[in-house]
């Protein structure tokens, strides 16, 4: 038993290896000094209002939040019809287009951000607020995948084999039946691409047009060898966000359903 | 039915079309781009003209300094690898293994770092390790030292940056495959006369290695191809191939060489999926997000 005790006590370590420096972070949002480090020099939410003001970061914010939002939609869309292909139907050639289909996240991003904005100079195209959203999408979209997929698998063919029979199309079938069933997997999955996309930074510095800035690109912008405390006040409004967000989503969904029953 | 069923099924093709497009478009064409682009002359500053030439690649075989960005992403990926794995194995064997009542809050937690922003989790490192950090800081308020030590941009911060962003990564990986095994399976051990040492080491360690090796793939390839965490924590000198792809791509805009180097970084990257491929499939990867 000593040994569980040891094991206990790494794993703990382990786990304030990983949270210590975002608690640092979130602690030195507030310090009411011009620096971004310590010491702390007393409480304060001075960087907060000095970060409402700064138009840079609410226009990278607005740019972050719309392209989150759009990549979470076209993902999504595009994910949950190939997970349908995957699961209910047999064709040949599956294994080659499941490993298509994760092969985003096989390549690696820096050589992916670079190989299509080859191909876009090639065709003469201007890099745009376009690419960002596709280029995203892609890299979301195996994760979506899998995780549609999985769902996808535990729901019952019979539920849709008896829409059908009572005389429902295809259509209708999967906008009534399947997709109801499947909302939690797409809720989900919707949330990883929103998160994939509002912080990625390494292909986003390359894709991104000229003067154009997500909130990540911003933060790298303003890093200079300190971290300044509107950094911090910064990085405090984000965890909230991505962390908070989908923390009381999860929350309310568990205290309804619990509700019902 | 069975007349149908013969035909050639054109509706799992219908709705894998869009998917389909958007990924040849978006990374089937592109790298073949990167090849046939590597093989392209430049001229000057983002002008570069169409050739089959090899004085692209005879550059990176050549130059020592590419020579040495390879062998120090590969040693950097090797040492975050191993470190992951030593300080991820542990706390994944303890979820996986607790009798604790509220074990989901330990998975949650476990979760929660993919929910804070990457850049955020890297420069978060500058307050522990910087001059103005929570060491120094501490070490100053005790009296041990007047001068900050200097412990930040140099390649230990780069690896620990590394270790703490893909740790989670290890940790899930590993969480599963332990989780999946039978847990009679260790005591069955024990009853046979096993130590708790043994039944670990020929039991549980052995059918946990898919999940290892798992993990291990996604932090060494995930590393690989990094550039911006060494642009962060790094010194002047701690650049991994990817900055050397960002610097002839961003900064020099000689496309047929960041071409050259991409398609280099990809080959070898990817030469590391396939061997782990061959040996262990791509499921145990996807078992993850399951």
């Amino acid at each position: 038993m000593r040994a569980w005790g040891l094991i206990r006590l790494y794993a703990i370590l382990v786990y304030v290896f990983m949270f210590s420096p975002i608690a640092v972070v979130l602690l030195l949002a507030f310090n009411n000094s011009q620096f971004g480090g310590f010491p702390m020099q007393g409480f304060s939410l001075r960087w907060f209002y000095k970060l409402a003001e700064n138009e840079a970061i609410i226009r990278a914010f607005k740019t972050s939040f719309s392209l989150g939002l759009l990549t979470a939609l076209v993902s999504t869309t595009i994910g949950v019809l190939a997970s349908l292909a995957l699961v209910r139907y047999k064709f040949r050639g599956k294994d080659l287009i499941t490993t298509v289909l994760i092969s985003p996240v096989l390549v690696p991003e820096t050589v992916l951000a670079v190989g299509v904005l080859i191909f876009l100079r090639w065709l003469h195209m201007p890099r745009s607020f376009g690419l960002l959203l596709l280029g995203h999408s892609i890299i979301a979209l195996p994760f979506v995948v899998l995780v549609v997929q999985a769902r996808l698998v535990g729901i019952k063919r019979e539920y849709e084999e008896a829409a059908r029979s009572l005389g429902a199309n295809p259509v209708q079938t999967f906008f009534q039946i399947t997709l109801p069933l499947l909302m939690p997997a797409v809720f989900a999955g919707a949330l990883f691409a929103f998160t994939i996309s509002f912080d990625n930074i390494t292909a986003t510095i390359f894709w991104r047009p000229a003067g154009m800035e997500t909130v990540p690109t911003q933060i790298f912008g303003m890093l200079r060898n300190s971290v300044s405390p509107e950094i911090n006040a910064l990085g405090f409004v984000m965890i909230v966000i991505t962390v908070g967000v989908p923390l009381i989503a999860g929350g309310l969904a568990r205290y309804f359903s619990r509700k019902k029953i | 039915m069975s007349e149908t069923a013969r035909e050639f099924d054109r509706r799992p093709w219908i709705l894998l079309a869009p998917s389909l497009l958007a990924i040849t478009a978006l990374v089937v064409i592109p790298m073949s781009f990167i090849l046939v682009y590597s093989f392209y002359e430049n001229i000057d500053l983002a002008v570069d003209r169409v050739a089959f030439q090899f004085s692209n690649w005879r550059e990176l075989l050549t130059d020592n300094y590419y020579h040495i960005a390879i062998w120090k992403t590969l040693r950097l990926s090797v040492i975050v690898t191993v470190l992951a794995a030593v300080l991820g194995y542990i706390p994944a064997y303890f979820i996986a293994m607790t009798k604790f009542r509220h074990k989901w809050l330990l998975l949650l937690l476990l979760i929660l770092p993919f929910w804070v922003s990457f850049i955020i989790r890297t420069l978060s490192w500058i307050h522990i390790m910087g001059n103005q950090g929570a060491i120094n800081g501490l070490l100053i308020w005790l009296g041990l030292t007047d001068q900050p030590l200097a412990m930040m941009f140099n390649e230990f911060a780069v690896i620990v940056g590394f270790v703490h962003v893909f740790l989670p990564y290890m940790i899930l990986n590993v969480y599963v495959s332990l989780e999946g095994i039978d847990e009679n399976l260790e005591p069955a051990a024990r009853t046979l006369g096993a130590t708790p040492w043994q039944a670990f080491r020929e039991v549980t360690l052995p059918l946990s290695l898919p999940g290892l090796a798992a993990g291990s793939l996604l932090v060494f390839v995930l590393t690989g191809g990094s550039y911006v965490t060494p642009l962060i924590l790094g010194g002047p000198n701690d650049f991994m191939f990817g900055n050397l792809i960002y610097d002839a791509v961003v900064t020099e805009l000689n496309w047929p060489m960041g071409a050259t180097l991409s398609f280099t970084l990809l080959v070898l990257l990817g030469l590391v999926v396939v061997l782990y491929s061959r040996f262990m499939g791509l499921n145990q990867l996807s078992k993850a997000f399951g």
